[in-house]
């Protein structure tokens, strides 16, 4: 191998950073509008997913149309917020804020059956990294019509499993008010109680992803909790 | 530098670089590179090829580029320079499964960028590319590429098949019918541990078939 100069060193290496950032920049916003695309998909079916609606990511955009009747934003106080879209708040940043500057939002579906269901998202941390969903709330604002869950990295077999019908379909009927005050969901090791209305069995193996997703359903829609009570029937 | 006269494309000492890498020399099961990744990708088929289509077009890439590049790099900041290369090729990579194929980029998460770190292409461009041509490199590259990815597929087809009870996402196991006879799927299969046995049960049919890659006990 030749020895090269210094000289030629520092010119090989910003020609090399310069070209690897040009191409790198290109790449990026070549790319950027089908990547927003694909999560804004990703999105929509999620959300479809909470009112039990089956959707691809070809008929996403056209189903979420046809089911989401209206979206908007509310404060902690219940008061509804303008000029801010629903679909593009970031709960996750929304989180960092003080609570009382916190943008809550809130989607509006009417189902098959012509019900009007309220959708509200959820973000929370399990074992490894983020989780996430969606609760659809039925007409009288406290019954769970249907959930969905998703994360980033649980453990696959055990927390992961909280993405799974069979953790999902748990949610459904069970109810957040008991008596007139918000309860939750309490997510049960070792059984929940099947006559209680507002227990789900947790998930075995994965007590620390179960635990997440109680502090979130919990956390998440305790901030809502103005806004439910004062429209509920 | 070699001076030999030009050889043909497909010569046999050529096609050796990339059948090579698939048996005795494979990188896995031999060299005992890139596990991490092959424990971690392994659970479905699906993503487990993509994860060797990726890490083939990085290092066939990459190899070309250090093998054209090789007389003007420093030998003094060749390990940048292919660390540079390297994370390029693994970010377009990353960048084109976002846009392209965003479910199983979803799924391989933090493995696609974990490719830079991945041994077994940072070994071939600094013990093969940086002393070979392009069209040699190239082919090392494929071969070892597909030597990775081979042994991910067969490891992730156990896995899937009798975790899962599919290939390919297809429900093999519930279209036989066998659940109705009280089979059931292998929970086990899923979780990291059995990829490391599953490779390990590879290595050993491999040695008890070649016995020249048996190391002697001292």
């Amino acid at each position: 191998m030749k020895d090269f100069s210094n000289r030629y060193i520092m010119v090989f290496s910003v020609v090399m950073i310069v070209s690897v950032a040009i191409l790198l920049s290109l790449t990026a916003l070549l790319l950027q509008p089908r990547q927003e695309k694909n999560v804004e998909v990703e999105k929509k079916m999620n959300i479809l997913s909470s009112i039990n609606v089956t959707s691809t990511k070809a008929d996403a955009v056209e189903l979420y149309d046809r089911y989401i009747t209206e979206s908007y934003v509310i404060n902690i106080e219940g008061e509804h917020l303008e000029g801010v879209d629903a679909f593009t708040v970031g709960l996750r940043a929304e989180q960092k804020k003080p609570l009382a500057e916190q943008y809550l939002p809130v989607f509006i579906a009417v189902d098959d059956r012509g019900d009007t269901l309220h959708i509200l998202p959820l973000e929370g941390k399990g074992l490894w990294g983020p989780i996430w969903g969606y609760v659809a709330l039925k007409e009288d604002l406290s019954t769970i019509d249907g959930v969905t869950f998703d994360h980033k990295g649980e453990t696959p077999g055990l927390g992961a499993e909280i993405n799974t019908t069979a953790f999902e379909s748990q949610f459904l009927d069970k109810s957040l008010y008991r008596d007139g005050k918000f309860v939750g969901i309490k997510v049960v090791k070792g059984g929940a109680d099947p006559q209680s209305r507002h227990e789900v069995d947790a998930i075995s193996g994965g007590t620390i992803t179960s635990k997440g997703l109680e502090a979130m359903v919990y956390d998440g829609l305790i901030k809502y909790e103005k806004y439910l009570s004062k429209n509920r029937k | 530098m070699e001076k030999v006269e030009k050889e043909p494309l497909f010569s046999a000492k050529y096609r050796k670089l990339l059948t090579n890498p698939l048996g005795q020399d494979n990188p896995i099961t031999v060299q005992v590179l890139g596990i991490c990744s092959a424990l971690a990708v392994t659970v479905k088929m699906n993503p487990a090829i993509v994860m060797a289509i990726s890490v083939m077009v990085v290092l066939a890439v990459s190899n070309v580029v250090i093998a054209s590049l090789r007389k003007m790099i420093p030998g003094r900041i060749r390990i940048i320079v292919q660390l540079v290369v390297i994370a390029t090729m693994v970010i377009i990579v990353d960048q084109f499964l976002k846009a392209f194929a965003f479910d199983i980029s979803k799924h391989l998460s933090v493995f696609v960028g974990l490719i830079i770190t991945n041994c077994i292409i940072m070994g071939r461009l600094e013990a093969f590319a940086m002393a070979n041509k392009p069209w040699p490199a190239f082919l090392d590259g494929l071969g070892n590429a597909w030597g990775y990815g081979w042994i991910l597929i067969i490891v992730s087809f156990f896995r899937e098949f009798l975790g899962s009870g599919s290939v390919m996402g297809f429900p093999v196991m519930e279209k036989i019918g066998v659940y109705n006879f009280g089979y059931e799927d292998n929970g086990m299969m899923i979780l990291p541990p059995m990829a490391l046995i599953t490779v390990g049960l590879i290595i050993w049919v491999q040695r008890s078939r070649n016995k020249t890659l048996i190391e002697e006990n001292k």
